[in-house]
C-alpha cells in the first residue's frame, strides 16, 4: 500500500511493511521455537491534523502496531518515519526526544497511572524528564494549566489515582499526554474501558482537543461507531494485516472487504424496526502462531474462492484513496 | 483496585460547568510525609508497637544509667534467685544481676537484629532489582546466584567464614566492633535471598504495568523508571519481609553465639541469655522467661509497625 493514496504531499508519519513477530518460548534454556505474528507487514500514512481509525477484533495486532510507533515495543521489521525521520533508527537520547511528538493514551486508566504518585507529579513528570520548565512556580503553574484543559481543577493536583472516577482517570492521562505538546497521539482504545455516557465525553474532548492544539491522532478502537465519529480515515485490520483503508464516510456507506462488511453488518441500529441483513463469520480468529495461508480471511470468509487460500491478495486501490486487499477486487 | 473510594462525580459534567463545582470540591492540601503520618496513626497496634520499641530502644541506650549495676559482678550466694527488690528479673547461675545483662544484651540484639535488616534488605533490592529489570542473561545469572546461596549449607559455611575472618577483624577493630560487624555481615549475607526473590517478583509484574509503559512512552530513563514507578510500588512486601528479617537475625545471633562463634561469653545478648539459661528452666524459669519475653515482644512489636507502615504508606488504602 503505497501512502494509501492520501491527498496530502508529505505525511506526518508514513508506516511501510511494518512487521512484530513475538517469539514464543518453550523448553530448555527457552529457546524461541515458534512465533506469534501479531503484526504481518502493514503500511499506512496518517497526514496531519487528521485522524486514523485502526479498527479490528481483539489480538488483530492494532495495539501492537501503536506500540511500534511509539517504539514501546521493539518492531521486527519495517520503516516508520515521523516527519521524515526514521524512528527505528533512534537510540539512547534521541529516542527519549521521540516522547516529545509522539504520545500515547492508554486503554485502561486504572493500570495506566501510578498509584503512589500525586495526579500533580504524573502529569508534570514529564515537563521534569524533559526539563520543559526551569521552576517549581513555572511547573504548578504548567500542571494547573494542563489539568484545565482536559476539564479538570487545580485542586485535583494533590491527589491520588485513586481517588479519581474512571472518566477523570482517563483526562488525568490525557493530560499526561498533553504535557509535551506531542504532535501524534496514538489513543489505544482510549474510551473501551468507559461507560457509554462518558465516553461521549471523552471522545468530544479529543476533538476539541484536536481542534485547539492541532493534534494528529491515530484512534485505535475495535468498536467502529466510536471510529466513525472521530475519524477521517479508517483502516480494518484482521489477524496483522489491514484489508482495508477508506476515507471514513466511504468504509461506512460502501465497505470492499467481505471482513468489513461482516463487521459493520454487526453494529447495531438504533431503531427496533429496522431490519439489515446480517453476514456471520463462522468460527473463530486462527492462531496468529500459524496464520492461514494466503488471505488470512479465507477459512471464515463466506465469498472465499481458490485462489484466496494460495496467495495474499495485494493491496488494490479500488477508489481514490479507497484501498482493499481482497481477491474479489 | 480494591479501597478505591467513589470519586466525586463533579468532573463529569460538561467542560464549561465543571471548573466551579471542583473548585467547591477542594481537598485540604496535605504534604506525603504528613499524610503518612496521619495514616500511621490510624493503626493503634502499630502505633502501641512503636512506642514499645521506642521504650525498648531508649531502655538498652539509657538503662544502664538508672540501674548502675555491673553486667559480671558474681555473687554466688545470690544465684538463681527469682525477681526481689534487690535483682528486679532475679539472677543467673553465677549470681549475676539479669536487669543489668539484659539492659545490655539489648543493644547487642536490637543492633545485630537491625544491621542485619539493612544489610539483607539492601543487598536483596539491590540484587532482586537488577534482575527483574534486566532481561535474558542477566536475569538468568541473578536468579542462579539467589538458588545457589538458598542451597549452600549455611551453618556450616558460617562457622568457616567467622573462624577465617574473625581474627583479622577483631584485631582491626576491636573485639567487640570486630564481632559485631562480623556477625552483622554474615548473617545480613546470608538473608538477603528471600527479599531478592520478591523485589524481583515484583519486578517482573510491575514493569509490564501500563502506568511504567506510560512513563517510558514519556522518555523517561531506565533509573527513573526504576526508582519512580517500579520500586516504590514493590515496596509493600519488601517492608514486611524487612521486619521478619529482624528477627530472624536476632534469633540467627543467638544461635551463633550458642555455638560459641557469636560474642565472648562473658557479653550477654538476649540470645545467649536465653541459651544459658535452658539448663535451669525447671529451677530457675525467670532466667529464660525475661530473655525470650523481650525477643518476643521486640519482635512483635517490629512486625506490627512494618504493617503499619505499609498500609500507611500505601495511598490506594482507604485510612
Amino acid at each position: 500500500m503505497d501512502a494509501s493514496g492520501q491527498p496530502a504531499p508529505a505525511p506526518l508519519l508514513a508506516v511501510r511493511d511494518l512487521v512484530k513477530n513475538f517469539p514464543v518460548k518453550r523448553g530448555f534454556l527457552a529457546r524461541a521455537v515458534e512465533e506469534v505474528h501479531a503484526v504481518d507487514h502493514i503500511s499506512f500514512a496518517v497526514g496531519a491534523g487528521e485522524t486514523l481509525g485502526l479498527v479490528g477484533e481483539s489480538g488483530c495486532g492494532k495495539s501492537t502496531t501503536g506500540r511500534c510507533l511509539l517504539r514501546l515495543v521493539e518492531p521486527t521489521a519495517g520503516d516508520i518515519r515521523f516527519a521524515g525521520r526514521d524512528v527505528r533508527a533512534l537510540r539512547g537520547s534521541a529516542l527519549r526526544m521521540l516522547a516529545r511528538d509522539m504520545q500515547i493514551i492508554f486503554q485502561d486508566p486504572y493500570a495506566s497511572l501510578n498509584p503512589r504518585m500525586t495526579v500533580g507529579a504524573i502529569v508534570g513528570e514529564a515537563l521534569i524528564i524533559h526539563r520543559l520548565v526551569a521552576t517549581r512556580r513555572e511547573f504548578a503553574d504548567r500542571v494547573v494549566e494542563l489539568l484545565e484543559t482536559v476539564g479538570l481543577g487545580a485542586d485535583h493536583m494533590r491527589r491520588y489515582p485513586h481517588e479519581f472516577s474512571g472518566g477523570q482517570r482517563q483526562r488525568i492521562g490525557i493530560a499526561r499526554a498533553l504535557a509535551v505538546s506531542p504532535k501524534l497521539i496514538v489513543c489505544d482504545e482510549p474510551v473501551s474501558a468507559l461507560d457509554v455516557s462518558i465516553q461521549a465525553q471523552i471522545i468530544n474532548l479529543l476533538e476539541d482537543l484536536q481542534q485547539k492544539f492541532g493534534l494528529t491522532y491515530l484512534f485505535i478502537a475495535h468498536d467502529l461507531s466510536v471510529v466513525e465519529h472521530i475519524s477521517t480515515r479508517v483502516a480494518v485490520m484482521y489477524l496483522g494485516r489491514i484489508v482495508e483503508l477508506a476515507p471514513a464516510a466511504q468504509l461506512y456507506a460502501a465497505p470492499k472487504h467481505p471482513y468489513t462488511e461482516a463487521l459493520l453488518s454487526a453494529v447495531p441500529i438504533p431503531d427496533p424496526t429496522a431490519k439489515r441483513r446480517r453476514i456471520r463469520l463462522e468460527g473463530d480468529v486462527p492462531n496468529p502462531i500459524h496464520p492461514p495461508a494466503g488471505c488470512h480471511l479465507h477459512t471464515r470468509c463466506p465469498r472465499a474462492m481458490p485462489i484466496c487460500a494460495a496467495e495474499i491478495p495485494p493491496p488494490k486501490e479500488t477508489a481514490p484513496g479507497h484501498t482493499v486487499a481482497c481477491h474479489l477486487y | 483496585m480494591a479501597g478505591s473510594t467513589p470519586a466525586s462525580p463533579t468532573a463529569e459534567v460538561p467542560l464549561a460547568a465543571a471548573a466551579p463545582l471542583i473548585a467547591a470540591a477542594a481537598a485540604p492540601r496535605k504534604t506525603l510525609g504528613g499524610e503518612a503520618w496521619r495514616r500511621f496513626r490510624r493503626h493503634r497496634l502499630a502505633v502501641a508497637s512503636a512506642l514499645v520499641l521506642a521504650l525498648m530502644t531508649f531502655a538498652v541506650l539509657f538503662g544502664s544509667l538508672i540501674w548502675p549495676v555491673p553486667i559480671n559482678a558474681i555473687d554466688f550466694a545470690a544465684h538463681l534467685q527469682g525477681p526481689s527488690l534487690a535483682h528486679p528479673l532475679g539472677t543467673d547461675d553465677l549470681g549475676q544481676d539479669l536487669l543489668a545483662r539484659m539492659l545490655y544484651g539489648g543493644r547487642i540484639s536490637l543492633a545485630v537484629g537491625f544491621a542485619s535488616m539493612v544489610i539483607a534488605v539492601l543487598v536483596g533490592t539491590l540484587v532482586g532489582a537488577v534482575a527483574g529489570s534486566s532481561r535474558s542473561a542477566t536475569d538468568t545469572g541473578l536468579v542462579w546466584l539467589i538458588d545457589l546461596f538458598l542451597s549452600l549449607p549455611q551453618l556450616p559455611l558460617l562457622l568457616l567464614l567467622i573462624y577465617l575472618f574473625r581474627a583479622s577483624l577483631r584485631k582491626l577493630a576491636g573485639l567487640e566492633i570486630g564481632t559485631f560487624i562480623l556477625i552483622v555481615v554474615v548473617i545480613g549475607g546470608f538473608r538477603w535471598m528471600s527479599v531478592a526473590r520478591l523485589v524481583r517478583a515484583e519486578f517482573l509484574s510491575l514493569r509490564e504495568k501500563e502506568f511504567v509503559e506510560a512513563a517510558r512512552a514519556l522518555g523517561a530513563p531506565q533509573w527513573r523508571l526504576v526508582m519512580h514507578h517500579i520500586l516504590p510500588n514493590a515496596f509493600g512486601p519488601v517492608i514486611v519481609a524487612a521486619t521478619i528479617e529482624v528477627a530472624n537475625a536476632i534469633i540467627a545471633e543467638s544461635t551463633l553465639s550458642f555455638l560459641g562463634l557469636g560474642f565472648p561469653p562473658d557479653v550477654p545478648s538476649w540470645g545467649r541469655i536465653l541459651y544459658d539459661a535452658q539448663d535451669y528452666l525447671d529451677i530457675a524459669p525467670h532466667w529464660a522467661l525475661f530473655a525470650g519475653g523481650a525477643i518476643f515482644l521486640t519482635v512483635m512489636a517490629i512486625n506490627y509497625v512494618g504493617d503499619g507502615l505499609r498500609d500507611a504508606l500505601d495511598p490506594r488504602r482507604v485510612l
